[in-house]
């Protein structure tokens, strides 16, 4: 039987096990939201701007680590997905978008709602297609989730022009991939394995460093067994985070420009990084001459590309990180390293991660993040805005496992937590998800209340409300002489309660410490709708420590 | 330095595209670049001559194959290889110097294509230097125009170029 391009779509998406879309319809999209209309199997989630589908599909991926999946529409609705799609380049995330296009004939042609999506898309996708027969639309299907999910995962654009929707054929699913220039590497090499473990025997001072790369390859307990084994310390960048549970006392929490103070000074004093699936991206390393003098590295990553990008690798191994870390913990023993870790406990001592709490000037947004640890044991799924809420949720919810921690680490694209919490909801509809917000991220993609209550999700929004935008006005403060351009929107922010309850949400405004625990318990008994949490925090706490960008860490403010 | 990469791909509309922009996107200047089908129907051969330090080169390098449609990047540099440009060079010509430009023409094996009162097409190929050679001899008698393709190489030998 011949059915149209738009159901071959469908029905290949069955085939790759795609249970959720996250979409917004449109003129070219007919055919493929025809399809939809009575669709079994597959549930489609109506967002209300296409950068919440991206956006939703990617937290979707995080927290399940299946290839996301988003829907829109020709020219706007496609360049509305510009955003969410180089967020998750930049993270590696699996995503596979579907973005409709003009009709073949009217291609190139200036025609109404047409994008050169094709051509706006590739610096930021890990690759994209245009599709311009239905004979080609199942293989391409194939491909796309193929390349999504497998080697370094990234975002992957099908443009689907509508005639190819409409157009008829016999459906039948390739079974074979065949691309000759796409051969991830899993396996990693034996010889530079040995090394590796040479290095490590010979090490005094030895430090983890895990990254996103250790969430995508699935190795969290590889890593941990190689740290409990040999009893190096591990630091995570803000990708990694959960990777290693972060009450371990090996555990050094998040390096970098906000990390640890400890971590800072472990990487600094270090004379051998093991570097796991992670960039060493500037908010890590801050200047780059002066980051890790002391250090040997050995990098471990999927991506050729990423060894000696921006570091110098004296062992590179390139492969999957849990093929890699197997054969490693065969070749390593426990290691005489007391001194080290003692070192770094004194350090960890001197210089706590800490806020101070006179009482003073209002709810301290440290402590807010540290309550939400605390009532939801741990356990919570986190989802962040970007800026002083990321940064504060980074340092103070202290994570137990991978896929815990969704953030948007490379790109920082505010408006991104809100949509992901949706996706990571719809993703684990048992757990508990926290989006830690500013009251500026939130305004960027605050029409997603509308999906979250429409689909009864019992999202937790926690608004640490200073009234700036704050992460900026720290840099004014700090590096522009406290002149205060254009971040002070206190006066004009909505009233975020009325907000949430013209959504059909709940909302709580909290104003004193006091506050802050009741307001946080009736939030988490609040089980079929959204509920906004609006606490006026201090205004202008700082996010300590903190690398100024491209220093070193001997410029390192700690309150 | 300059390298010479020969970078093989699928034959699919929009790879050229793809790799220029890297070039573009990750700072590289493309000198000269020629791109054409090969001895199979489903791959091209693009020949990018690209100036930049080793470690540089060898990040473009692993970037450009990480395109899912380049199947093989290479980098002669340091090999063996024959490798040719082309260049037609329109030559202003009057009466007393058209047989120092004939001869010209002759030494370095080139071919008048096109032939005026006021002006010869010459066709040379050749080495880059060779190319810029003829170029230096030509000029005192006036150049009009000058085309060049990028250059192609071939590894010598049997072995093949990747």
């Amino acid at each position: 039987m011949k059915i149209n391009g738009a159901r071959i779509l469908i029905e290949s998406l069955r085939r790759e096990g795609v249970e959720v879309i996250f979409g917004y319809p449109g003129g070219v999209v007919l055919p493929i939201y025809d399809a939809l209309y009575d669709v079994e199997g597959i549930r489609h989630i109506l967002v209300r701007h296409e950068q919440g589908a991206v956006h939703a599909a990617d937290g979707y991926a995080r927290a399940t680590g299946c290839v996301g999946v988003c829907l829109a529409t020709s020219g706007p609705g496609a360049c509305n997905l510009v955003s969410g799609i180089a967020t998750a380049h930049m993270d590696s995330i699996p995503l596979v978008a579907i973005t409709g296009q003009v009709k073949t004939t009217a291609l190139g042609k200036d025609s109404f709602q047409e994008a050169d999506v094709t051509g706006i898309m590739m610096p930021i996708v890990k690759h994209n297609f245009l599709v311009k027969d239905v004979r080609d639309l199942a293989r391409t299907v194939k491909e796309a989730f193929h390349i999504a999910s497998t080697g370094r995962p990234g975002p992957v654009v099908i443009d689907l022009p509508t005639d190819v929707c409409s157009a008829t054929m016999e459906f039948s699913y390739p079974e074979k991939i065949n691309m000759p220039g796409y051969k991830p590497y899993y396996e990693g090499h034996p010889m530079q394995i040995k090394n590796a473990a040479r290095l490590i025997k010979k090490a005094k001072q030895p430090i983890i460093l895990a990254g996103g790369g250790v969430v995508a390859a699935g190795a969290s307990a590889e890593l941990t067994k190689l740290a409990r084994l040999t009893g190096i310390p591990v630091a995570t960048s803000l990708m990694g985070k959960g990777v290693f549970p972060e009450d371990d006392p090996l555990s050094l929490g998040m390096l970098g420009m906000h990390g640890t103070a400890y971590s800072n000074y472990a990487v600094h004093e270090a004379d051998l990084l093991i570097v796991i699936g992670a960039r060493f991206d500037d908010r890590v390393t801050g200047r780059l001459d002066t980051f890790a003098p002391n250090a040997s590295v050995i990098h471990i990553d999927i991506d050729p590309a990423e060894i000696g990008k921006s570091v110098a690798v004296d062992v590179p191994i390139v492969g999957d990180a849990r093929n890699i870390l197997q054969t490693l913990l065969e070749e390593v023993k426990p290691m005489e390293i007391t001194a080290w870790r003692e070192r770094i406990d004194e350090w960890r001592r001197q210089y706590p991660l800490s806020y101070g709490c006179d009482g003073t000037d209002g709810i301290k947004p440290q402590a807010i993040i540290e309550t939400i640890h605390r009532l939801t044991e741990g356990k919570a799924i986190i989802t962040t805005e970007v800026g002083q809420n990321q940064m504060w949720a980074a340092q103070f919810y202290k994570a137990s496992r991978p896929r815990q921690f969704i953030s948007s680490g490379g790109l920082g694209t505010m408006g991104y937590g809100l949509p992901a919490a949706i996706g990571a909801q719809i993703a684990c509809p048992d757990d508990i998800v926290f989006d830690i917000a500013g009251d500026g991220s939130i305004q960027m993609n605050i029409q997603e209340m509308a999906t979250a209550v429409s689909n009864k999700l019992p999202i937790k929004i926690a608004i640490l409300n200073n009234g700036y935008l704050g992460m900026v006005r720290q840099w004014q403060q700090l590096f522009y002489d406290r002149r205060y351009s254009h971040t002070d929107i206190g006066y004009t922010n909505p009233d975020f309660i009325k907000l949430a309850e013209a959504y059909g949400a709940m909302g709580i405004r909290v104003q004193t410490p006091e506050e802050v625990e009741p307001a946080l318990q009736r939030a988490l008994e609040c089980t079929d709708i959204p509920c906004i949490i609006d606490f006026i925090v201090a205004r202008e706490e700082n996010v300590m420590p903190m690398i100024p960008a491209g220093g070193s860490i001997d410029k390192m403010m700690v309150d | 330095m300059r390298h010479t990469l020969s970078v093989l791909v699928s034959n699919h509309p929009g790879v050229l595209t793809r790799v220029s922009g890297l070039f573009a996107r990750r700072g590289f200047n493309i000198e000269s670049l020629s791109v054409n089908s090969t001895e199979n129907p489903d791959t091209s051969r693009m020949t990018i001559v690209v100036e930049g330090d080793v470690a540089a080169l060898e990040q473009i390098r692993k970037q450009i194959h990480k395109l899912v449609e380049v199947i093989k990047v290479y980098d002669h540099t340091e090999e063996s290889v024959v490798e040719r440009e082309l260049a037609l060079i329109k030559v202003s010509v009057e009466t007393r110097n058209r047989n120092e430009i004939m001869q010209i023409t002759d030494i370095f094996r080139g071919k008048i294509v096109d032939v005026s009162d006021k002006a010869f097409v010459v066709e040379i190929t050749g080495s880059e230097d060779k190319i810029n050679a003829i170029e230096q001899l030509f000029r005192p008698f006036g150049i009009k125009e000058i085309v060049r393709t990028g250059k192609i190489v071939l590894a010598r030998g049997s072995k093949n170029t990747e």
